[in-house]
């Protein structure tokens, strides 16, 4: 297996440890191929942002970014799902993307009516195949939750499963919903998950499953699972498996006893979202969706958040964090380093407060407070 | 799915030739309690009392009937499967007593492991239609967890779905499983969900669905629902994204309680395990199936082997789910009555069982119980 090589070259010796809460440098398994479009010393990145509070979050990065000065070109593309209109503007999007490599985006809205166009998020991730889905769920100093001490990323498959979008009504009022599974792509979310482990000085995996009820689907995925599991032991990595109705029992209860935890589709955007809640909610949860070819940093718990789009209240941390993930990703790791400094420690002051986290800031007024915490 | 067709239908005709009184039309509330006293002025109540450390907490529900005086007789069989025509199935009597009784309490089974074997508990909602579970999750006093403000009701439908049980490999390492829904399943759990909310003055319903990404088949669950909001105009009723909801459970429970949610299977099967991860676990949870033919109450806890016949079990969970039969059988006086003695016993906190963390057994547990019901 080529790619198996390639996998052993570029695991590297394991980090010392842990940055704040968004991963170390390189921190994603390097799978990406093709380099980022870099011309003249400045990154050309696509940028999304999406429907609800997208653009004010969105803005917030830009804001930052051109305080640290960092070398990045927007390429911006206004796409909105909340009319099937937008379709060619979001195909010249994903064009824009496929171009640059790498892409920071909002959440794009999804109708629930049948006649509504299908979804552009699942759309992207299968189209540019970025199946790992990376989202960081810990604790931040200086915001108490209920729990403490959570630690854990999600490694969420992103191009199959439920979100297959096969669907048929075979019979009035009778739907079959295909969930499609396969042992290749079941094979890298697992080693993703191993990689992503060893780079971030992780302990353990967990694999999430209902295998005792989808036997042949998740049970190949599972399976797959504990075969990949094995490779990896001599790296000092534990792994176990847990029913998904049970993880999310244990996730409300004992949330500290979960490291990296991988998942079929589905699952991860139940996990990801009791996760979020678990730290403080979906306004600081970073995410990212990696490809062999391409980075699509998005915030990890995808919400839209029409109810507060517009009234400046959305909490941006979660998109400026993503944002330093994708400044990782580039290279420009003191940059990011510098900007989630900022942004972890105006959390911990405590001063400057969105609503979401009990304040009464704006996005504005909390944009403006982690430049100012910036070092120049 | 496909081998319990023949059965369902035979199930359909059988009662409605025995009960020419039970209504069936659409407008009806379905599964109502419609059993009638015997001659000694009790009702007779099949009683299963499973496996491990069934039998205990089975005696200790016992006891506690006896001193409050519950009109109920128990018929006690026992489901351990027998072999029949080279199959395992559960054996005639305990069919009937069920059939007969159409209500009955049941503790927990062990799953033989092993191929072959179907789960008794599916067997169980197969042969009785049991196609919704009701699970209710409300905070215990005297046993702290980070939530104590959980009330929540979540009606699960249990006959399809995820859980169709149709699979199949399409090549090596491709495997399709298929995700069921129909019109009648869904309108039958939403019209229970509508009579529970109308009954138990929960005046709100909130359908949870995925219906973004699988249009077809949770859209026509959500359509169900709302045709058969229709027939309910006290009854509030609205939807709701399963990402958000799992983000607002665990976030912030408290406004929850004013609604029961009702949902598709495996999105069920999830979130009522996590609503019992708020409250503790499954050994405070109490849980109901119920069905066109009969209905089931039961302990969703696993058997405890370890601890079986020690006399340490915790009868709580068994308790409580008889408290929803009772108020299903209309016997509220009696369960008002029971349940305050529970929960005051647990308040107190001078005689719990381990798992609550205290040192009673089983059997001072429950005579505490009876203490309290006898002086109320």
């Amino acid at each position: 297996m080529i790619r198996n090589a390639i996998f052993t070259a570029m695991r590297p010796a394991l980090t010392s440890s842990r940055a704040a809460s968004t991963i170390t440098e390189s921190a994603f398994p390097k799978i990406a191929e093709r380099l980022p479009t870099k011309y003249g010393g400045v990154y050309t990145v696509t940028l999304i942002p999406g429907d609800g509070i997208g653009a004010e979050i969105t803005d917030s990065v830009k804001e930052i970014f051109e305080a640290v000065n960092a070398p990045i070109e927007w390429e911006q593309y206004d796409v909105s799902g909340m009319s099937s209109s937008g379709e060619a503007l979001f195909k010249q999007a994903m064009e824009s993307l496929k171009r640059n490599k790498v892409g920071l985006k909002g959440i794009l809205f999804t109708p629930i009516s049948q006649s509504g166009h299908i979804s552009w998020n699942v759309a992207m991730r299968q189209q540019l195949d970025i199946y790992a889905s990376v989202v960081l769920c810990k604790s931040l100093p200086g915001f108490s939750t209920r729990h403490s001490n959570v630690d854990f990323a999600i490694i969420r498959e992103n191009t199959e499963g439920e979100y297959s979008g096969l669907e048929h009504q075979s019979y009035p009022g009778v739907v079959e919903s295909l969930k499609v599974s396969t042992r290749a792509k079941a094979e890298r979310i697992a080693r993703f998950a191993f990689d992503f482990a060893l780079k971030n000085n992780r302990k353990k995996v967990t694999c999430v499953h209902k295998a005792n009820i989808m036997k042949l689907g998740d049970g190949l995925f599972l399976n797959t699972f504990r075969r990949i599991a094995e490779e990896y032991k001599t790296y000092g990595i534990e792994s176990n498996d847990m029913i998904v109705d049970n993880t999310s029992m244990q996730l409300v209860a004992k949330p500290q006893q979960f490291d990296v935890m991988v998942m079929p589709n589905l699952y991860g955007a139940i996990v990801s979202n009791i996760g979020a809640a678990l730290v403080g909610g979906p306004g600081i949860v970073p995410g990212c969706n990696v490809g062999r070819d391409y980075a699509l940093f998005e915030p990890g718990c995808r919400h839209v958040a029409v109810d507060i789009m517009g009234k400046d209240r959305a909490n941006p941390a979660a998109m400026i964090l993503s944002a330093t993930m994708m400044l990782r990703h580039l290279g420009l790791g003191h940059m990011a380093n510098n900007i989630s400094k900022a942004t972890f420690d105006v959390i911990n002051a405590g001063k400057v407060r969105t609503p979401d986290m009990g304040g009464a800031d704006s996005t504005h007024a909390f944009t403006a407070e982690v430049i100012k915490n910036l070092q120049h | 799915m496909l081998t319990s067709r023949p059965l369902t239908i035979a199930c359909r005709h059988a009662p409605l030739l025995a009960q020419p009184l039970r209504r069936y039309a659409s407008a009806a509330p379905t599964a109502a309690f419609a059993g009638q006293k015997g001659s000694n002025g009790k009702y007779t109540v099949t009683l299963i009392p499973g496996d491990g450390i069934g039998p205990e907490i089975s005696e200790s529900v016992q006891n506690i009937y006896e001193a409050a005086k519950v009109p109920i007789q128990w018929e006690e069989v026992s489901v351990t499967p027998i072999l029949k025509g080279g199959k395992t199935v559960i054996p005639d009597s305990a069919i009937q007593s069920v059939r007969k009784n159409t209500v009955a309490l049941k503790g927990p089974l062990a799953t033989p492991i092993g191929k072959g074997h179907v789960s008794l508990n599916l067997t169980l909602r197969r042969t009785f239609n049991l196609f919704a579970n009701v699970r209710p999750c409300v905070s215990i006093k005297g046993f702290k967890t980070p939530y104590d403000d959980v009330n929540t009701v979540l009606i699960r439908e249990n006959t399809e779905g995820e859980y169709s049980g149709i699979e199949h490999e399409v090549v090596d390492g491709v495997v399709q499983s298929i995700k069921l829904i129909t019109w009648d399943a869904s309108e039958r759990v939403a019209r229970y969900a509508f009579h529970y909310a109308q009954s138990s003055g929960r005046k709100r319903v909130t359908a949870v669905h995925k219906a973004n990404i699988m249009k077809m088949s949770d859209g026509m669950f959500l359509s169900a629902c709302r045709e058969v909001s229709k027939s309910f105009p006290d009854v509030k009723y609205d939807e709701d994204l399963l990402d958000r909801v799992c983000l607002q459970i665990t976030q912030n429970p408290a406004p929850f309680s004013d609604r029961v949610m009702v949902m598709p299977n495996l999105y069920g099967d999830i979130l009522s395990d996590m609503c019992a991860g708020l409250i503790g676990g499954l050994g405070l949870t109490p849980s109901g199936n119920i069905g066109r033919d009969a209905s089931i109450f039961e302990a969703v806890h696993g058997s405890a082997p370890d601890i079986a016949g020690k006399g340490l079990a915790n009868p709580t969970a068994l308790l409580l789910s008889s408290m929803m039969m009772l108020r299903h059988m209309n016997l509220n006086e009696h369960a008002e009555k029971i349940e305050s003695a529970i929960l005051s016993t647990i308040a107190e906190g001078k005689t719990i069982t381990g798992d609550l963390g205290g040192k009673a057994s089983t059997k001072e547990y429950t005579t505490a119980i009876v203490d309290k019901v006898l002086k109320a």
